[in-house]
């Protein structure tokens, strides 16, 4: 129990820290890894939660793809770092203020005497052969398939709306119509003028 | 996992009616040139008219509950009713829309397919009953009204009033989620009945948890409302806006934060009406306060309805936290009132230019009653409809909501919110005012988008007012059937 407790502190510690690293660092790109390693040490937490599947899909899906991919845009675009950070000292003193508000009265709620998180039952641990993958299967498109169902149209309606707002039909650009062009006639291209032979 | 049972599907008729449809425009209208895109339009309207006939095909008999997908969807008259009138506010939108955005060039299919989506996104938060199905019905909802203020793409202002939207909706959705995974914590379950059971064992074992998961729920819904002090977005938001799309986001969605907040606060967490009410208190009055003093300084029209907006959503909640039948069929009856009403404003608003270009200042409206005396009768019944002067509906539904209040011995709060509708009085009556005794400056010309269809169609929205006003019973009674 230990162990599992050191690791877990370790690992929600690094998740913390660069999480808080991905919103105070100057260089964009670092952030973006901050952004990595934060999913990184996540992925650690849900491994001990047990959701070894969640875990590999989250260091697969988000740090193999999405963060490749922003991490292209980043290093594409040439951001303003300067002009971003005006507002930042300016409202620091009330996000601290309002982040101590919160800090304290979490801390309150959750190590005060009537506190809860103690006195609730841990869940028991699964069998070694449990399979997690297995039995997300069995329930993704069975008991959960109308929520899956408007996960996906949720999706449909991201890729919609980056299409509806990124889309620019130049009118200025000439291409070429092949059907056009194959219905060309002679009297389309050349014109025979009758005229006075010079004198 | 072998005793799973295949559900019945018939129940979900509408939203997949509605899916295909949306999907079946969106091809269809890839295909049109810009010339026909009214067609899009029909379209949309039949999906409505398709959508509205299934919900109606698989409405429940009177008083009873069909519940599917292991209790996670629920069909019942309130579900009925408030996707009912989702679809009305909805058609009265697409079609009062037309003519401005083909006036600010921006006359596209994607405008009416994302508006069908966010349909879908409500009427699966209208019928959810399950954490999980609520916050994918708002996350819908969200996605294609972020899209929508967007669709703009060359207004820096609808951008910005697009990202702050983004940004804070994003920020409210993870406190909300925060609130969800605190109760999936302590009971295990996403299921909404589920967990009232589970609150009802532990609410005098465990009473500082649950009011600390409460608290994140109450706050991510408030801010889906815009109630005081999580409000920042709204004006911004309604400013920045096309008016077409504030018009959306100012009607529609505010039935299904009504159904959300049915959902959350008494099918799931009846248990701690206690902790929720004292909460709702506090915020109804601030919003009241907050929108009816603010609005009094606006010169932008938008904006002050926008603040009025607010301090409306003060009203619906007074009514939710009597959490009495009485409190909360008045709640759902100012709801749906209040949607109307804002059709008509903003309708209204959207068909008149001033200078060449849409009018949004109130002083564009100088002298309306002058060159347009039905437009400006029109906007003058909504604007005494939502001050609550009889014998509009504005009036008998702020007489309900306050009856309600007093019915629980709350009489101080029935007079706060008398007081403070007093106040917002002045401002809608100062833009009556500039209508109809005001002169036009020079060179302000005022010229109406002037289409027979959405002319009848606003006459008999912005009368319908009227006869609300005079004859509320039956719709009424439909609010009460729905908390039968």
């Amino acid at each position: 129990m230990l162990i599992e407790s050191i690791i877990f502190y370790f690992f929600a510690a690094v998740t913390v820290l660069s999480a808080a690293s991905v919103v105070t660092v100057r260089n964009p790109v670092h952030a973006a890894l901050f952004l990595v390693l934060t999913f990184f040490s996540s992925a650690f937490i849900w491994m001990m939660l047990e959701a070894e599947f969640l875990a590999i899909t989250l260091v697969l899906v988000y740090v193999g793809a999405v963060m490749v991919l922003f991490l292209f845009v980043v290093m594409m675009l040439d951001i303003n770092i300067a002009r971003l950070r005006e507002g930042f000292i300016k409202f620091l003193p009330v996000g601290i203020l309002l982040a101590l508000v919160m800090f304290g009265m979490l801390f309150y709620v959750l190590t005060g005497d009537q506190s809860a998180v103690e006195s609730m039952a841990a869940p028991a641990a699964k069998a070694a052969d449990f399979s997690n993958t297995r039995a997300l299967g069995q329930v993704l498109y069975t008991e959960y398939v109308f929520a899956f169902e408007i996960a996906a149209v949720i999706l449909l309606v991201a890729i919609i709306a980056a299409i509806a707002l990124t889309l620019r039909r130049r009118t200025d650009t000439r291409y070429q119509n092949p059907s056009q062009q194959m219905k060309v006639q002679k009297k389309d291209r050349l014109r025979i003028i009758k005229m006075e032979a010079e004198k | 996992m072998t005793s799973f049972m295949q559900p019945n599907l018939l129940p979900a008729l509408p939203e997949m009616v509605m899916l295909a449809m949306a999907c079946l425009v969106l091809v269809v209208d890839l295909f049109l040139p810009q010339q026909k895109r009214g067609f899009t339009v029909l379209l949309s309207v039949l999906t409505l008219a398709l959508v509205s006939w299934a919900t109606l095909f698989t409405a429940p008999a009177a008083g009873a509950v069909i519940t599917t997908f292991g209790g996670s969807f629920i069909v019942d008259s309130l579900a009925v009713t408030l996707k009912l009138a989702v679809y009305l506010v909805t058609f009265l939108v697409f079609v009062y829309s037309r003519d401005y955005l083909k006036d600010l060039d921006i006359y596209k299919g994607e405008y009416y397919v994302l508006g069908l989506f966010a349909v879908l996104g409500m009427m699966i938060m209208i019928s959810a009953h399950s954490f999980l199905l609520l916050y994918l019905g708002l996350e819908l909802l969200s996605l294609s009204l972020y899209a929508m203020i967007a669709f703009n793409r060359d207004s820096v202002s609808s951008s910005e009033a697009a990202m702050k939207y983004f940004v804070l909706g994003a920020l409210a959705s993870g406190l909300l989620l925060y609130g969800i995974s605190i109760f999936y914590g302590i009971s295990g379950t996403l299921d909404l009945t589920a967990l009232s059971l589970v609150i009802k064992e532990q609410a005098s074992t465990n009473p500082v948890m649950l009011a600390f998961a409460l608290t994140f729920i109450v706050v991510g819904l408030s801010f889906k409302l815009g109630a005081v002090p999580f409000h920042m977005w709204l004006p911004d938001v309604y400013q920045g806006s096309p008016t077409s799309v504030t018009l959306f986001i100012g009607s529609a969605p505010k039935i299904a934060g009504f159904a959300m907040a049915i959902r959350l606060l008494i099918d799931g967490l009846a248990g701690l009406q206690i902790d929720w009410s004292m909460m709702l208190m506090m915020l109804a009055v601030a919003s009241m306060a907050l929108g009816n003093v603010v609005a009094i300084v606006q010169t932008n029209f938008k904006r002050m309805l926008a603040y009025s907006t607010i301090s409306h959503v003060g009203f619906i909640m007074l009514g939710l936290l009597a959490a009495t039948q009485t409190g909360l069929s008045s709640a759902m009856f100012y709801t749906l009132t209040y949607a109307i009403t804002s059709s008509v404003a903003f309708g209204v608003l959207m068909l008149i230019n001033c200078k060449g270009f849409n009018a949004q200042e109130i002083a564009d409206l100088k002298g309306l009653n002058d060159t347009h005396p039905w437009y400006a009768a029109l906007l003058a019944i909504a604007l005494f409809s939502m001050a609550g002067v009889p014998p509009t509906v504005g009036f008998y539904a702020k007489l309900v909501v306050i009856n309600a209040v007093i019915q629980v011995d709350m009489v101080w709060l029935g007079l706060v919110a008398v007081l403070l509708s007093v106040i917002g009085l002045y401002y809608y009556l100062r833009v009556v005012k500039v209508m109809y005794f005001d002169k036009p400056e020079d060179g302000q010309a005022i010229t109406v988008k002037d289409a027979l269809d959405v002319k009848i169609l606003l006459s008999a929205n912005s009368l319908s007012l009227i006869l609300l006003g005079l004859f509320p019973s039956f719709l009424m009674a439909w609010c009460i059937a729905a908390f039968a």
